[in-house]
């Protein structure tokens, strides 16, 4: 079985545009936004950076296909710069590919960055994209919520957990990270909301709400990594490190066969495992200080914190209510406000995750700050959790 | 050997829409038009067209019945959705007909439906023969036709055999340039002449006299007509008619007028469709049709149908949901152009190689059955889903296999010509998995578990070219 990548690279320079409504600017703004600060932080030349991997998602209301958009924006002059598109999960993508060349000695540092700029459709939601010229035939287009509000009906029924059950603890799911997200200057929406107003919210897609699903934002987030070596000899000390970064795709099992039961994600299950696996946790609710999950909707964080080990299956909502997850409890997830309070521009969320993660593993994150963090992991899921992709990576303190 | 009728299915929409909602609408400009507010009419949802209204009488005439021996297909409207596209070659690829058999589309008058059905008792043809009369009608806002208009489709198997549910005697007509009503080309509404001169001028002279000419060449007195009915003209146009031919009124075949509407080239098909579900063996049935002279043909029955799980006109009818919406009702028949917003924009081209390649995969809706690990599924990759044996599928038929929904939603997001779009997993018995789009909901919603049917609908309409996309949708069974 490979090594894997574990304390192979290095997080010298992270940075993260202010989410939200970005009327003022476009991805070349907000590209340039996160890479000054990642930049800053790094105290690197720009010419240091010898490849950079650039992750966007919906190409016609983004900047376009290829590479090209991003080497503009930041005037990156002759370095290999490649486009990586991997739905919800780009973001991530793009740190593994600039983590694998350094891992394999490709390069020396490498630029992992991501951008999207939903806010140029002129609605609110994701828009809906051709899925190619078969499936457009025959698959029908649900939206982004109707997807994943089918894990609530798949829940409910293997757990049986009764409708209003379940709605409260989704509700608790987003006001834990609404709590969260008034702490944090960079988040979209920074107002924290009542169970009540949770709870009473027009319905989108049966059982979630309007506050069950995450806000619509434009935003860029950035990271430069190099070895470990490299790092200490830039003068770097408490370096962070990359622990694991792992991927799982769908066959089309889940989708195709009677093989899942509609309560879990498959993808998260596959690429949790091994990414503990790579990192070496053996007990993931007790080893890992924070956890940032894909909280599309309310219910898929729910279920994320089975398909990850920290709860025990058919136990989540009920560890959402005990507060297990907030802040004070005994795993905080969404510290920051999550993709409920960020907004989900696509190919950002990944690395704007991992932000999280640097900035409370360095002690620097203010008023969210927690104590003594040690291993931080951040999970995205694209696509629909019966067919979709999931990509964990998981970062902290160099030796932990 | 005789020939006549094997075998018939029936489909009307499953919304019903109230004619006294219709008569409120316009009761502002046209108050006299609550007179005609009286009972309901079939109104297709936004997604169902001659095609797919076809398609489902058409299954409901072949369950259970072998496909191989049907030797023509002919399609009977005056609505059908494509003016240069066999109608007949879509709906009989979705009903997994031979593509040797011979496919015609029958058109031009609501005397297509009978016309249909005569040339296939007349033909030379050796197998077996469908005929399916389909139409949606499209009537002006606030005409009468607005009312009187429905829509729904009717299927016959034709062919020869001792065991015929009805035998086929005869037919016989007229073709004269008495314009009730026209709809020239390109145009979306019929223009209709007055009533009076329709009935007393048209009706009340030409059909009697087509019928009796048929009953003198059969020898057979319209005494023994034991069931009569006609397609076409004003309401009450057959009891006139009955009169004037010696046909006693409780002869007279209900008009479906009251729960249906005039469906135009199906009329006659689902009055003759309704004499066969009522016939006892030995009576003689005789339907006709008034349009530009009149067609007309008698049928003896036969032994009469057995219990089946055939739906027929009368499941059909049974099968309702209760309309009021007016705004609904031009919506989905395109009156109005209604505010979808921004995500009604996309694009909905259809690449035609694809669609050509995949043809029986998505008309059809044929999966695959893996030959290693016996796993059904859908759509027909290269590799199978379940053991990822490659090339190693054979075709698998999966519309009139029992499924139910394993998850749903109730989706108000998405853009649907008729929200909320619901949307699920549909697991079918035999292992097969789907994300489908799940139609006709009605009160009683879905859950884990619902029973469902598949039925083919409009996928997506493109709005830009007009090939409308079909697919198959999961619709609740009630």
């Amino acid at each position: 079985m490979a090594r894997g990548i574990k304390d192979k690279v290095a997080i010298i320079g992270m940075g993260c545009s202010k989410f939200g409504e970005r009327w003022d600017c476009g991805s070349e703004q907000l590209l340039t936004e996160a890479f000054t600060e990642a930049l800053a932080d790094s105290g690197l030349e720009k010419k240091r950076i010898e490849a950079a991997w650039f992750g966007s998602c919906l190409d016609r209301i983004n900047v376009g296909n290829s590479a090209i958009p991003l080497s503009t924006a930041l005037r990156l002059e002759g370095i290999p710069v490649s486009r990586v598109e991997n739905m919800c999960a780009t973001g991530t993508e793009a740190l593994r590919g600039a983590a694998y060349a350094v891992a394999a000695g490709a390069v020396d540092i490498a630029l992992a960055i991501g951008v999207e700029k939903l806010k140029d459709t002129g609605y609110g939601g994701l828009p809906a994209a051709t899925k190619g010229t078969l499936n457009d035939l025959w698959m029908p287009y649900g939206s982004a919520p109707a997807g994943f509000a089918q894990l609530a009906a798949g829940y409910r029924a293997k757990y049986n957990v009764s409708k209003e059950d379940l709605k409260k603890a989704i509700a608790r799911v987003s006001w834990k990270s609404h709590q969260n997200g008034a702490k944090n200057e960079k988040a979209h929406l920074r107002k924290a909301v009542s169970m009540e107003t949770i709870m009473n919210a027009p319905m989108i897609a049966e059982p979630l709400g309007v506050f069950d699903c995450c806000g619509v934002s434009d935003g860029a987030a950035c990271a430069i990594v190099t070895t470990p070596e490299i790092a200490r000899s830039l003068g770097k000390k408490d370096l962070i490190t990359i622990k694991a970064i792992q991927l799982s795709a769908s066959a089309g099992r889940e989708q195709g066969t009677n093989q899942w039961d509609g309560s879990y994600v498959q993808n998260t299950r596959t690429a949790a495992r091994a990414a503990y696996r790579e990192a070496g946790i053996k007990h993931p609710r007790e080893e890992l200080s924070a956890i940032e999950v894909h909280d599309c909707f309310s219910i898929t964080e729910l279920v994320t914190m089975e398909d990850l080990g920290v709860s025990d299956d058919g136990r989540a909502w009920k560890d959402v209510m005990d507060g297990v997850f907030d802040a004070d409890g005994e795993l905080p997830c969404q510290i920051d406000g999550g993709l409920k309070c960020f907004g989900h521009p696509i190919g950002a969320s990944g690395l704007r995750m991992v932000y999280e993660h640097y900035l409370q593993l360095q002690g620097r994150a203010g008023q969210r700050q927690l104590k003594d963090p040690q291993l931080g992991l951040s999970h995205n899921l694209g696509g629909v959790p019966y067919n979709g992709v999931c990509a964990i990576s998981i970062v902290g303190l160099e030796g932990r | 050997m005789q020939i006549g009728i094997k075998s018939f299915g029936a489909y009307l929409p499953a919304r019903r829409m109230s004619r006294a909602a219709i008569a409120d609408a316009h009761a502002w400009a046209f108050p006299s038009l609550k007179s005609l507010g009286k009972g309901e009419k079939t109104l297709c949802g936004w997604d169902e067209d001659v095609i797919t209204m076809a398609v489902e009488a058409g299954r409901d005439c072949l369950r259970g019945m072998e496909r191989s021996t049907i030797s023509a297909f002919d399609l009977a409207s005056t609505t059908a959705p494509f003016a240069d596209l066999q109608n007949a070659v879509l709906a009989g690829y979705a009903l997994r007909l031979p593509a040797g058999a011979k496919y015609t589309d029958f058109g031009g008058s609501t005397r297509a439906g009978l016309s249909a059905l005569v040339r296939a008792c007349d033909g030379g043809d050796r197998g077996d023969r469908l005929v399916v009369a389909a139409d949606k009608r499209n009537a002006k806002p606030a005409s009468i036709q607005e009312f009187l208009y429905g829509a729904g489709a009717g299927a016959l198997l034709v062919g020869e055999g001792s065991n015929l549910l009805a035998v086929f005697l005869g037919s016989d007509g007229i073709s004269v340039p008495f314009i009730d009503h026209f709809r020239s080309a390109g145009e979306k509404f019929d223009y209709s002449w007055e009533e009076r001169w329709v009935r007393d001028e048209g009706i009340a002279k030409i059909v009697p006299k087509t019928v009796t000419a048929l009953l003198t060449r059969l020898g057979i007195g319209s005494e023994r007509v034991r069931h009569f009915g006609l397609a076409g003209g004003p309401v009450g146009s057959d009891k006139l008619v009955a009169k004037g031919l010696s046909i006693a009124p409780e002869h007279i075949l209900p008009d479906l007028q009251g729960q249906v509407g005039d469906t135009g080239a199906a009329q006659p098909t689902l009055l003759l469709i309704e004499a066969l579900e009522r016939a006892s063996a030995g009576d003689v049935i005789v339907i006709a049709s008034f349009s530009q002279g009149c067609e007309v043909v008698a049928f003896e029955m036969g032994e009469p149908p057995g219990a089946s799980s055939r739906r027929g006109l009368a499941g059909s009818l049974a099968n309702r949901i209760a309309e009021t919406s007016y705004l609904k009702m031009l919506s989905f028949e395109g009156h109005i152009d209604l505010d979808w917003g921004m995500r009604a924009e996309n694009d909905q081209k259809t690449a035609l190689t694809q669609f050509y390649r995949s043809a029986d995969q998505i008309l059809g809706f044929v999966g695959g059955r893996c030959g290693k690990c016996e796993a059904v599924q859908f759509p027909r990759m290269p590799a199978c889903v379940n053991c990822g044996a490659v090339d190693a599928q054979s075709p698998y038929p999966l519309a009139d296999e029992p499924a139910k929904v394993a998850t749903s939603t109730a989706d108000w997001l998405q853009y649907s010509l008729s929200p909320p779009f619901y949307v699920g997993l549909v697991q079918f018995d035999v292992g097969a998995r789907i994300l489908m789009e799940i139609v006709d909901v009605g009160p009683g919603g879905v859950d884990v578990g619902t029973p469902l049917a598949m039925c083919l609908r409009i996928k997506e309409r493109d709005r830009l070219r007009h090939f409308d996309r079909y697919f198959w949708k999961a619709v609740p069974i009630r």
